[in-house]
């Protein structure tokens, strides 16, 4: 898996799919329609201040709500290179790995990264590191299983 | 150690005497579902990955169910791209406008879902099976796509949390006080990851209709699954409908749970769920008689939508007229409650007091079409999620609650007591 690093977009606890993708958009399955409605009902200025690779973080239960994988795929295809939380909504969580999505649970990063800092995740030992403030924190590498399955490309691949 | 309900539906159908929480396992599947949003993006994936054969066309069930009678040009194809793909394939269980129903009023009433079977859905509500004693639980596209072609999903072994139920629910209280009051104790995420097992004395009160509501609403905490014991009233509802074999399991005496909540059932008050979070509850007696106006009653959805819920909306609207400038919707959730609805006279005390009967559709509850909200309006609905902009506008407002509820809260327009209409 290749390792991110970009500016950061921060958000609360309880981020739900309706506001990563409202359902008004539902009637489209295109990436690139979706991801111009990315967090249009949380903030309406997101799509115009994402950059490619740049990296959202937020507290507890992202994801939470709807199974819509329209929501995984929105933050994907806006340019967002992975999402840290503290903790996810467990579909959101199976739909983020399927679509190739990297996120990563670590609820002290997630406190105490601030909106605007830039910072880099080595997916591999699951280290974050805040380059704004010089702080690391350690996160939740993927089980061996799941590795597996981004390794091979997606889920589909995976039971090829 | 003893196994949980939901560990031996998991262990028996990954071919496996013993399964324990945290564990990695493949397990096979009864029944792979998918709704018209959900399923083109699962198509697509086929598509793309040039698979060309379903592991079972009769263990696959597409419903056209969210924004249909198809609301715009967008809408209608993905519909078309669904109907295609149903036709080439011969999915057994696709159902469109006529045949529908709300996904999840639908298949127990098919008798494509009953106990002991293991189901996977593109929906998140899809853990409503729960109340019929299966294992089933909400996925994504992908997920659904790779359920079509292999007949088989990989799943973590949930935990457990048990809750305890004992007592009669009293008065207008019902299925969905039970699971209001519930995630308003544990939280959104009280059960993330985990199973909600359903046990004790209590469950006998409670009808069939109740405990889909019940299950339904488990993942508004965050719960992999929600389940109940297979019981008398679990047997008369599936027997001659449900078309597998029913198998009824039964959690461990020393299975080992994450936490126990007791639940008396006749303390349980009428309760609301307060904008934005399912979580933000209030039983109705801390309402206060004008403290909510509201502007619009939706009664209906795969929480909310079958024949007892409407027969409690219509036994508080009888004779009675909707306050001025409260709309009222209400929506069947299946052809058949439609039918049984209007055969009963259910839609004369509707249509007497102004309210007005639908198609069956999601429609609504998700913001989709049928019921969309303005800024500034306020929603009291039978639904399962009150997120910021769920009815339409962000600035709109959704109070979640009971049938009866929500009709006495059209007559009045404000949230209202029923006992007192």
């Amino acid at each position: 898996m290749e390792n991110a690093k970009g500016r950061v977009h921060k958000f609360g606890d309880n981020v739900d799919t309706d506001v990563i993708i409202p359902a008004r958009y539902l009637n489209t399955a295109s990436h690139k329609e979706l991801a111009a409605h990315c967090m249009e009902d949380i903030d309406k200025e997101f799509v115009n201040k994402v950059q490619e690779g740049d990296i959202m973080v937020a507290t507890k239960n992202f994801g939470c709500g709807s199974s819509r994988e329209h929501a995984p795929i929105a933050i994907k295809a806006s340019g967002v290179s992975c999402v840290i939380a503290s903790s996810f909504a467990r579909i959101f969580y199976r739909n983020a790995i399927n679509i190739g999505l990297p996120i990563i649970e670590c609820p002290e990063a997630a406190e105490n990264i601030s909106e605007g800092d830039i910072v880099a995740i080595d997916f591999n030992t699951g280290v974050i590191t805040d380059e704004t403030t010089g702080k690391t924190f350690q996160g939740e590498p993927f089980p061996e299983f799941i590795q597996n399955i981004i390794q091979k490309g997606g889920l589909i691949n995976s039971i090829k | 150690m003893g196994m949980t309900m939901s560990q031996k539906i998991l262990a028996a159908h990954a071919g496996l005497d013993e399964v324990k929480a945290g564990q990695l396992i493949e397990a096979k599947l009864d029944l792979v579902l998918g709704n018209d949003v959900t399923t083109p993006v699962a198509i697509n994936v086929f598509e793309q990955n040039g698979a060309t054969k379903v592991f079972d066309n009769t263990k696959i069930a597409m419903i056209m169910d969210h924004f249909t009678p198809n609301k715009d040009i967008k809408a209608a194809t993905l519909v078309k791209q669904t109907r295609d793909f149903a036709n080439k394939y011969d999915i057994k269980n696709y159902r469109d406008v006529g045949e529908m129903g709300i996904e999840h009023a639908l298949l127990p009433e098919m008798g494509l879902v009953g106990p002991g079977c293991l189901c996977i859905g593109a929906d998140s509500h899809t853990c409503t099976y729960g109340a019929l004693g299966a294992f089933s639980t909400g996925v994504g596209s992908t997920d659904m796509c790779a359920g079509m072609i292999s007949g088989k999903a990989w799943f973590k072994v949930p935990s457990a949390i048990k809750f305890n139920l004992v007592g009669k629910p009293q008065g207008f209280v019902s299925g969905k006080d039970v699971i209001l009051h519930i995630i308003g104790k544990i939280g959104v995420d009280g059960a993330l990851y985990k199973s909600m097992e359903f046990t004790g004395e209590g469950v006998k009160h409670l009808n069939i209709d109740d405990r889909l509501c019940i299950a339904n609403m488990a993942i508004e905490a965050g719960a992999k699954n929600g389940i109940f014991p297979v019981d008398e009233i679990t047997r008369e509802y599936c027997d001659g409908r449900y078309q597998g074999t029913p198998v009824a399991y039964e959690a461990d005496e020393d299975a080992v749970y994450d936490e126990e909540y007791t639940i008396d059932l006749s303390e349980l008050r009428p309760t609301v769920s307060f904008p934005h979070l399912p979580e933000n509850t209030r039983t109705i007696d801390e309402i206060g008689e004008t403290e909510v106006k509201i502007d619009q009653v939706v009664i209906g959805s795969c929480t909310n939508g079958r024949i007892s819920d409407l027969r409690a909306a219509a036994n508080v609207l009888k004779g009675k007229k909707l306050a001025n400038g409260v709309r009222c919707i209400v929506i069947p959730g299946t052809q058949k409650i439609w039918k049984q609805a209007m055969h009963e006279g259910l839609f004369d005390i509707f249509i007497d007091a102004g309210a007005v009967v639908s198609t069956p559709t999601c429609g609504p509850c998700l913001g989709g079409h049928m019921g969309i909200l303005a800024a500034g309006e306020r929603a009291v609905s039978t639904t399962n999620r009150n997120f910021v902009g769920r009815m339409g506008h962000v600035d709109s407002e959704v109070y979640l609650a009971s049938p009866a509820v929500a009709a006495a809260s059209a007559v009045t327009g404000y949230i209202t007591n029923p006992e007192k209409v």
